[in-house]
C-alpha cells in the first residue's frame, strides 16, 4: 500500500467523524489521484476527463457512508471510479472508447495530477434545475457555508428538513448528471 | 464549476457518519423481511403439526442448519457485494460446503436404500410444490434485501442481486422448514436447492436494473 492510502485513510476516517477541513483536503487531493487514473483510462477523451472526476467525487459523497475503515481505501475508489467510468461509457454507447492501460492493477492512489481544471458540464448550472426545496438548502449550507441552524431560518425549514434536502439535492444532482449525458 | 469549487462545496458543513446506520439499515430490512414471510407462512400454510416430534430427529436439525447456513453465508455475501470494493475472500466456498455435504448425505442415503424406494427418497410427498413454496416466501425477504442494498452502493449488480436473492431464498427456506413435513437429504439436496435458486437467479436477472445508482 502507497503512503497516500494511508494518509487518505486517515483524512477520511476524520471526515467520517465529523472533521469537514480533513474532508475538503481528502477530495481535493483524490480529485488529483482520480484525475490521474480517469486520464489513464480516457485517453482517447481528454475532454471527458474532468467531467468525470466530478463525477466520481459527487459519487463518493453520496456513497461515503458505504467506506468500510477495515477495507483499504485505494479498492474502495478504484470500485466507485470503475463503475462510474463503465456508466459513462455506456452513456455515450461506445465501449471501444476504454483505454486499458497495462498497469492496470496499480494503486489508484499511487500517482496525481493536480491541475484542477473547468469540467464542460457544469455543475452550478445543473444544481440551478434542482427543485427549490432541494437548491436553497443546498446553496445556503454548501454555496454560503451556513449552517445548518441557519439555513433553517432562512427557508423557514427545520433543521433535520434542510440536512434531508442538502443529502437528497446531491442524491438528485448525481441522478440528473446520469439522465442528461 | 471548477473540481476544487466541488471539493469545497461538498465539504462545506458535511456532516460526520453515524457508523450503526448501515447496520440499523440490513437489521430492519431482515426482521421486517422475515416476520412476513413467517406471517405469510403460517397463514397461508400452516406450522407442521408433527413440527414438536421433529425437534427430536436428528435429520430435522440437519435440514435447519443447512438452509440456515446458507442465509447467514448469503446475507453476507449480500453485505460485502453491498459497497464498493469489498471482497468475496472465502464466501463462495462457504456458501458451496453445505450443498456438497447435502449431496454427499443424498448419495450414502440413495446408495443404502433399495431400489425401489429411491424415488420416494427423491420426490417425497411434496416435490412438485417445495421449490415454488419456497420461492413465495422468500418473497418479502428478497424486497426487503434489495431495499436495504439500494441504501448501499453496489457496483458487481449482477452478483449482488444474486447475493441478495440467494439470502432471500435460503431465509425462506427457513421459514418453510417450519412447514414442510420432508427431512430425507435427497429431496432437500435437490428441490431445496431448486426452491432457493429461484430468487437467486431472480436476482442475477434484475440486479442491473434494479440496483442501479
Amino acid at each position: 500500500m502507497s503512503a497516500s492510502e494511508d494518509r487518505l485513510k486517515g483524512f477520511l476516517v476524520r471526515a467520517l467523524a465529523g472533521d469537514a477541513a480533513a474532508y475538503h483536503r481528502f477530495l481535493v487531493e483524490l480529485g488529483a489521484h482520480l484525475r490521474s487514473f480517469l486520464r489513464r483510462r480516457l485517453a482517447r477523451l481528454p475532454d471527458e476527463v474532468e467531467d468525470l472526476v466530478q463525477e466520481t467525487l459527487l459519487a463518493v459523497h453520496n456513497q461515503r457512508h458505504t467506506f468500510d475503515a477495515a477495507q483499504p481505501l485505494t479498492a474502495w475508489v478504484h470500485a466507485i471510479a470503475r463503475y462510474k467510468l463503465v456508466d459513462f461509457l455506456r452513456r455515450r454507447g461506445r465501449g471501444d472508447l476504454l483505454t486499458e492501460p497495462l498497469d492496470d492493477e496499480l494503486d489508484v492512489l499511487s500517482t496525481a495530477d493536480a491541475d484542477a481544471a473547468e469540467a464542460r458540464r457544469d455543475l452550478s448550472k445543473l444544481l440551478d434545475t434542482l427543485p427549490e426545496r432541494q437548491r436553497m438548502p443546498i446553496v445556503c449550507v454548501k454555496v454560503q457555508g451556513l449552517s445548518v441552524a441557519e439555513a433553517a431560518r432562512l427557508t423557514g425549514m427545520s433543521e433535520s428538513a434542510v440536512k434531508v434536502a442538502v443529502h437528497r439535492g446531491l442524491k438528485a444532482l448525481a441522478a440528473k448528471i446520469r439522465g442528461a449525458p | 464549476m471548477n473540481t476544487d469549487e466541488l471539493a469545497r462545496l461538498l465539504a462545506t458543513g458535511a456532516d460526520g457518519i453515524d457508523p450503526r446506520a448501515p447496520v440499523r439499515r440490513w437489521a430492519l430490512a431482515v426482521g421486517a423481511g422475515v416476520i412476513a414471510a413467517a406471517v405469510l407462512m403460517v397463514t397461508w400454510l400452516g406450522v407442521r403439526s408433527s413440527l414438536v416430534q421433529d425437534l427430536g430427529t436428528p435429520m430435522f436439525w440437519v435440514k435447519f442448519a443447512f438452509v440456515a447456513w446458507l442465509a447467514v453465508g448469503g446475507w453476507v455475501a449480500a453485505l460485502r457485494l453491498a459497497r464498493p470494493g469489498a471482497r468475496l475472500a472465502r464466501v463462495p466456498g462457504a456458501l458451496a460446503a453445505p450443498v456438497l455435504v447435502m449431496w454427499l448425505l443424498a448419495a450414502i442415503a440413495l446408495v443404502g436404500a433399495d431400489a425401489d424406494r429411491r424415488g420416494e427418497l427423491l420426490l417425497g410427498q411434496t416435490w412438485s410444490a417445495c421449490p415454488l413454496n419456497i420461492a413465495v416466501l422468500s418473497l418479502p425477504i428478497f424486497a426487503a434485501a434489495l431495499w436495504a442494498m439500494k441504501g448501499f452502493a453496489p457496483t458487481r449488480l449482477r452478483w449482488a442481486g444474486a447475493a441478495a436473492g440467494l439470502f432471500a431464498g435460503a431465509a425462506g427456506a427457513v421459514v418453510y422448514a417450519f412447514h414442510c413435513p420432508e427431512l430425507a437429504a435427497p429431496f432437500l439436496g435437490v428441490w431445496y436447492v431448486f426452491g432457493m435458486l429461484i430468487p437467486t437467479a431472480l436476482g442475477a436477472l434484475i440486479g442491473p436494473r434494479v440496483l442501479r445508482w
